[in-house]
C-alpha cells in the first residue's frame, strides 16, 4: 500500500511518520479499490454457487450474515482510529468487560435494559479511559491498548468469574437473534446498516471526518493548523468504547447468554476488515465503504469455506494469504513496472538465494512430517 | 496501475485453488453426520473421531469431522451455521459455551437436523439428547478414591488445578469432589486450592509450580483435564518431587505414559474418548432413523457397546450414559495407544 | 509521535537510563510487598523458576524489541514458535540419536526461514509490518495443523537429552537460562558496537535521514525480521524441550507478551528508543507478576485484571519519570 510516490523508483517505503501525500490521488486509488472489492465479491459469489447448492439461499445468508455484525460494529469506529494512524486493541476485551457487566447486573436482578443502559456506559467509559491516555499521556495508542486489552477482559472475568449469566428475556436477545417483521433481514444487520451510513457520512461529509484524514497525514501540521488533534482522538476512542459495548449487547444478546471469555480473539478480524477495506495502517486513507464492502467479503468468504467444509485453520490461512497478498502484489507489480528499472545483479543473487531458501524449508516441511505421519 | 485488477484476480485464484486442495470430499451417501469437536488439533477429540468413523463403516452413513481452530463459542456457532446451511442429517457437538450455544441448535432442530452433545453438553433447550462420558458423580468420586490412594491413609493436603473457570463440567467435577471430601472415609485429606491453568501447557505448568511454593507439604494434585494433569506431572518430575508429590486426575495414556513410569502419577481415570465418539453416532443414527425420539426410557442398541437406556435427570436433562470411567496405570496403560 | 526533532543520542541515552531505574524501582517494590505476603517469594527454588519462565520471553523479547526499533512489529512470533517447535519435535521423535546441538541449528535455521518470508515481505514488497505479520499469524499457525495434522508430540516420545537441552544444569544455573544470557550479551554487543546495529537504531529513529546517510534501510530492516525468526525458532527448541511436547496451539497468544515486555521495558513503539537491559527488565517484570499472583493468592479471576493494571501502571509512570527527564 505504497503511496505511488512522485519519484519513481523511491526505495523508502511510507513509514508510521507520515510523510504528506498528495490526497488526489489517495482519493482516485481508493475508488479503485472499492471496485477490486466488488469484483472480488461477485467472484467469491460466483465461485461458490457454482461449487455448493447450499450458498445462494436466503434463509442461509440470512442466518450466516448476522455472524459478522459484532465485528462490523466495532470496524466501523476502528476504521476512524486507524485513519488518524492510531489502533484499538482492546475492543475484544471491551466488549466482553460489557457484556459481562450486564450480564452481571441482570443477575443481580437488574432490569435488562437498564443492566444494557449500563454496559452502554461502561463501555463509553472504557474508551474515554483509552483516549485519554493516548491523547493526554501523549502514550502510543498500540501500548495503552495493549495494556487495556489484560485489563478489560481481566474485570469481565472478575464480574462473572466461573458463571454464565443467562435468561436473558425474549424482548432482548431479538436484537441478536431477532428478524425485521415480516423479511428475512436479521435486525442486528439493519442496525449495523443504519450505523455504517451515519459513520460513513460523518467520514467524508464533515469537517470532523476530514479532521481525521488531517491527522493521520500529518499529525503535526494539524496541530498547527488548529485541528483540536487531542480532543479528536479523545472523541473517537470514547466512540470506539461505546461501538464495541454495543457489540457486546449484540452478541451478549445473539448467544442469550455472557461468559467472560465471550468475543475472545475478535480485536484482530476487526483490523484485519478495516485494513483489507482499504483503510491505511498508517493512517490518513481509507474510504467507510471499502471497510463494509471488505467485511462482506470476509464474511461471504468464511462462509463460502465453511459449506466446503474447510477447517477453521485454513480459513485462517487463507484470509492471512489475502490480507498480505492485497497489498504485497500491486506493491510488487508497481516496482517491476516502474521506470523500466533493471534488476541488479546482487538483488539477483538475493532472490535465487531466497528461492533456494524457500524450497529448502518447504522440502523439509514434507520430508519430516512425511517419516512421522505415514508410519 | 491497470495491472492492479489484474493482480488482484491473480491473488484471488492462488487463494481459492488453495483452499480448494484443502477441502475435503463433497459428503455423499444416504446420510451424513458431523462430529464437531472443541477445537481441531486435539488428540482426544481426534480419538473420538475414530470411534466415530468406526460406527461409521458400521453403519453404512459418511461422518465428516469438522471444528473450529480455536476452542471459541463465536467460531463454533459460524461452523453449525454453515453445517446447517449444508443440511446434514445429524449434529454432535462437545460445547465451548453450554448456554451460547442454545440458540443455533434450537435453529438447527428447527431445520429437522437433530442436535445431540457429547464430551460438554448444550443447554437442555439447544439439543434432544447428551451423550454423558461418566456421570458426573463418577468422576468426582474417583478422583477423590485415587487422592486417597495416592496419600495413603494418613492422608495430607490435596489441591485441583482445573482448566478454564469457564469451563461447565470441570466446575460441576469440582462440585462433586467438594461433596465427596465431606464423607467420614476422607477426612483425612484437606483441599487447600483450585487454581486454573486454562487448559494452557505453559499456564498450567506455572500454577502447578506455584502451589508446590504455596504449600510445602502438598501431596496430590487433582487435575481434571488432560492439558493440566500433563503439566502437572511434568512440573512434579522437573522439581524432582516423585514420591512426595502425586498427581492424579483425568488424562490420556500417550501423554501420561512417561509420568506413570517414572511415579509422578501413578493412575489416572477417563472414559475412552473413542467409545463416546462410536456411541455419539449410533445415537444420531437412532435419532435420524427414527428409531428413538429422544426420550427418556427408549431403549438402542450400539454395535459393539451393546443396548443403552435414555435416561433423564435434572442436571443434564435427556442424557445417554458411557459407562464407568476407567482408571489407567502402569500394569494397563501399555495396552493403550491414543 | 513524530521523530521529526529527534533527540541527540546522549540525551536519549539518559532517559533510557531513568527509564531502566523506573522499572528497576517497581519491580523491587512489587517483589518487597509480594515477600512480605508471601514468604515462599525469596527463596532459591522460587527465584530459578522465575529465570526459567522468563528465559524463553526473554530472547523473543530482544528480537522483538529490535524489530520494534526499526519502527515495526512482529505479531508472528508465537505461530513461528509453534510451527518450529512441531517440526523439531517431529524430527526428534524420528531420529531421537539426533545430536542435540544439531537441533538448536535447525530450530534457528527454520525460524530464520520463517522470519526471512516475513523480512522480504515487509522490506521488499512494502507491506506494513502489523499486515503481514498479522497475515503470516494466521498462515504459520495454520501450517502447524497442517503439518502436524492434529497429532501431538508427547513427553515419551522425546528423547532424554532432548529434555534435558533446557532443564540440564551443568553449570550450576540450568541451560535454558545461559543459553538466554548468551542471547541477551550477543544482541547488546551487536547493538552498540556493530555499525549494522546502529544502522537499527538509525532506521528507527529516522529513516529519511539514514537513507541519506547511506545506510540500506531495507536490508536492515530485513535483517530484524529474520533475526526475530532466528530467535523465536531457538524459542521453540527450547520450548519444546522445556514443556516436554508440542502441540499445536504452542505459544498461542504470546506474541503480545512478547510486545508488552519490549515495551514495558522501554522501547518505544514509534522507533528508534530501546535498550537490552530494558527489554530484560521489562521481561522480569512480567514473569515476576504472573510468578506472584498466584503465590499471593489473588484469586484466579483476578490475575488478568491485576496484570493488565500493573502493565498499564508501569507505562504510565514510566512515561512520566521520561517526562520529567526530558524536562529538566
Amino acid at each position: 500500500m505504497t503511496v505511488p510516490s512522485s519519484a519513481e523508483g523511491d526505495t523508502l517505503s511510507k513509514s508510521l511518520i507520515n510523510a504528506a501525500a498528495p490526497p488526489r490521488t489517495f482519493l482516485a486509488r481508493f475508488q479503485r479499490w472499492e471496485w477490486m472489492l466488488v469484483g472480488l465479491i461477485v467472484i467469491v459469489v460466483a465461485l461458490n454457487t457454482a461449487l455448493s447448492p447450499y450458498f445462494l439461499d436466503a434463509q442461509n445468508l440470512s442466518r450466516t450474515s448476522s455472524d459478522f455484525m459484532e465485528m462490523g460494529i466495532m470496524m466501523l469506529a476502528m476504521v476512524f482510529i486507524i485513519i488518524t494512524g492510531g489502533i484499538d486493541l482492546s475492543v475484544a476485551s471491551n466488549l466482553g468487560m460489557c457484556a459481562s457487566f450486564m450480564g452481571w447486573l441482570f443477575m443481580a436482578g437488574v432490569d435488562i435494559w437498564i443492566a444494557a443502559l449500563a454496559a452502554l456506559a461502561l463501555g463509553t467509559f472504557a474508551g474515554f479511559v483509552n483516549g485519554t491516555l493516548v491523547a493526554r499521556m501523549k502514550l502510543p495508542p498500540l501500548v495503552v491498548t495493549l495494556g487495556t486489552y489484560a485489563f478489560y477482559r481481566g474485570v469481565a472475568y472478575v464480574l462473572l468469574g466461573d458463571q454464565a449469566a443467562r435468561g436473558y428475556p425474549e424482548a432482548f436477545t431479538y436484537i441478536g437473534q431477532g428478524k425485521l417483521l415480516g423479511t428475512l433481514l436479521p435486525f442486528s444487520v439493519a442496525l449495523f446498516g443504519v450505523l455504517a451510513v451515519v459513520f460513513g457520512l460523518v467520514l467524508h461529509k464533515t469537517t470532523f471526518g476530514r479532521y481525521l484524514f488531517a491527522i493521520g497525514n500529518n499529525e503535526n501540521a494539524s496541530v498547527y493548523s488548529g485541528v483540536p488533534v487531542a480532543r479528536i482522538k479523545v472523541i473517537i476512542f470514547t466512540v470506539s468504547g461505546f461501538m464495541a459495548a454495543l457489540a457486546g449487547l449484540v452478541l451478549a444478546a445473539r448467544f442469550g447468554s455472557t461468559r467472560p471469555d465471550i468475543g475472545n480473539g475478535l480485536e484482530l478480524s476487526v483490523i484485519t476488515a478495516a485494513v483489507l477495506g482499504g483503510v491505511d495502517i498508517n493512517g490518513g486513507a481509507g474510504t467507510m465503504s471499502g471497510a463494509v464492502l471488505s467485511l462482506f467479503l470476509i464474511g461471504l468468504l468464511r462462509f463460502g469455506m465453511g459449506l466446503l467444509n474447510i477447517q477453521g485453520q485454513v480459513q485462517g490461512v487463507v484470509i492471512g494469504l489475502l490480507l498480505i497478498l492485497s497489498i504485497l502484489l500491486p506493491n510488487v507489480a508497481h516496482t517491476f513496472s516502474g521506470s523500466g528499472r533493471k534488476l541488479q545483479r546482487h538483488s539477483l543473487w538475493a532472490i535465487i538465494a531466497f528461492v533456494v531458501v524457500f524450497i529448502a524449508f518447504v522440502a523439509f516441511f514434507f520430508w519430516s512430517r512425511e517419516a512421522v505421519l505415514i508410519k | 496501475m491497470k495491472h492492479r485488477t489484474l493482480y488482484f484476480v491473480l491473488a484471488l485464484a492462488m487463494v481459492l485453488s488453495l483452499a480448494l486442495s484443502g477441502c475435503g470430499k463433497k459428503a455423499t451417501g444416504p446420510l451424513t453426520f458431523v462430529l464437531v469437536p472443541k477445537n481441531l488439533g486435539n488428540p482426544y477429540f481426534d480419538t473420538a473421531n475414530n470411534g466415530a468413523q468406526e460406527a461409521a463403516k458400521e453403519l453404512g452413513v459418511t461422518v465428516t469431522y469438522q471444528g473450529s481452530a480455536a476452542a471459541d463459542a463465536t467460531q463454533q456457532i459460524q461452523l453449525i451455521n454453515s453445517l446447517i446451511a449444508q443440511k446434514v442429517n445429524g449434529l454432535a457437538i462437545s460445547a465451548n459455551d453450554s448456554d451460547a450455544l442454545v440458540p443455533v441448535g434450537k435453529d438447527a432442530i428447527k431445520a429437522g437436523i437433530p442436535v445431540v452433545s457429547w464430551d460438554s453438553a448444550i443447554g437442555k433447550e439447544g439439543r434432544v439428547l447428551h451423550i454423558n462420558q461418566a456421570v458426573l458423580h463418577d468422576i468426582g468420586a474417583i478422583e477423590i478414591k485415587m487422592a486417597l490412594d495416592l496419600t495413603g491413609a494418613d492422608g495430607g493436603k490435596i489441591a485441583i488445578l482445573s482448566a478454564t473457570s469457564t469451563a461447565p463440567n470441570q466446575n460441576a467435577w469440582i462440585e462433586v469432589m467438594k461433596e465427596e471430601l465431606t464423607k467420614p472415609e476422607y477426612a483425612k485429606l484437606e483441599l487447600v486450592d483450585v487454581v486454573y491453568g486454562d487448559d494452557d501447557d505453559t499456564k498450567s505448568y506455572n500454577e502447578a509450580q506455584a502451589l508446590f511454593k504455596k504449600y510445602p507439604d502438598l501431596k496430590v494434585i487433582i487435575a481434571p483435564t488432560t492439558v493440566g494433569i500433563a503439566a502437572s506431572a511434568r512440573a512434579v518430575t522437573d522439581a524432582g518431587l516423585i514420591g512426595k508429590v502425586f498427581v492424579t486426575g483425568l488424562g490420556t495414556p500417550n501423554q501420561m505414559r512417561e509420568y506413570v513410569k517414572n511415579g509422578a502419577s501413578p493412575e489416572f481415570a477417563l472414559w475412552n474418548p473413542g467409545d463416546l465418539g462410536y456411541l455419539s453416532i449410533y445415537v444420531l443414527h437412532a435419532l435420524a432413523t427414527g428409531e428413538i425420539k429422544g426420550v427418556a426410557g427408549e431403549k438402542f442398541t450400539a454395535g459393539k457397546l451393546g443396548e443403552y437406556t435414555i435416561q433423564e435427570d435434572a442436571d443434564l436433562g435427556v442424557n445417554v450414559l458411557l459407562g464407568p470411567p476407567f482408571v489407567y496405570n502402569a500394569d494397563n496403560i501399555d495396552q493403550f495407544n491414543w | 509521535m513524530s521523530a521529526q526533532t529527534a533527540p541527540r543520542p546522549h540525551r536519549l541515552r539518559a532517559i533510557a537510563r531513568f527509564r531502566e531505574a523506573g522499572i528497576s524501582i517497581f519491580i523491587l517494590i512489587l517483589g518487597a510487598l509480594v515477600a512480605l505476603r508471601a514468604p515462599a517469594f525469596l527463596t532459591m527454588t522460587n527465584f530459578k523458576d522465575i529465570l526459567l519462565n522468563i528465559s524463553i520471553l526473554s530472547i523473543v523479547a530482544l528480537a522483538q524489541a529490535m524489530v520494534i526499533i526499526t519502527h515495526g512489529i512482529d505479531l508472528s512470533v508465537s505461530s513461528m514458535i509453534g510451527l518450529v517447535a512441531m517440526m523439531v519435535a517431529f524430527v526428534m521423535k524420528q531420529s531421537p540419536e539426533f545430536p542435540v546441538i544439531t537441533v538448536v541449528l535447525l530450530g534457528m535455521a527454520l525460524g530464520a526461514a520463517l522470519g526471512a518470508l516475513n523480512g522480504v515481505v515487509i522490506s521488499y514488497g512494502k507491506v506494513p509490518p502489523i499486515i503481514a505479520t498479522l497475515g503470516t499469524l494466521s498462515i504459520y499457525r495454520g501450517m502447524v495443523f497442517f503439518y502436524s495434522q492434529g497429532t501431538w508430540i508427547n513427553s515419551f516420545e522425546l528423547p532424554r537429552s532432548f529434555k534435558l537441552l533446557s532443564k540440564g544444569t551443568p553449570l550450576g544455573l540450568p541451560n535454558m537460562v545461559i543459553i538466554a544470557l548468551v542471547f541477551a550479551a550477543l544482541v547488546y554487543f551487536f547493538l552498540n558496537y556493530t555499525r549494522t546495529g546502529r544502522d537499527i537504531y538509525a532506521v528507527g529513529s529516522n529513516p529519511e535521514a539514514a537513507q541519506m546517510a547511506g545506510i540500506r534501510r531495507q536490508r536492515v530492516v530485513f535483517l530484524v525480521y529474520l533475526l526475530s525468526g532466528l530467535a523465536s525458532g531457538l524459542a521453540a527448541v527450547l520450548w519444546a524441550s522445556r514443556f516436554e511436547s508440542a502441540q499445536t496451539n504452542t505459544a498461542l497468544g504470546f506474541e503480545l507478551q512478547t510486545v508488552a515486555a519490549a515495551v514495558v521495558g522501554g522501547v518505544s513503539i514509534s522507533g528508534g528508543v530501546g535498550t537490552v537491559p530494558g527489554v530484560l527488565l521489562g521481561a522480569l517484570l512480567l514473569g515476576l507478576i504472573e510468578n506472584a499472583l498466584p503465590l499471593v493468592r489473588i484469586s484466579p479471576f483476578w490475575q488478568l485484571a491485576a496484570q493488565g493494571l500493573l502493565i498499564l501502571i508501569a507505562v504510565v509512570v514510566d512515561n512520566l519519570i521520561a517526562r520529567s527527564a526530558k524536562g529538566k
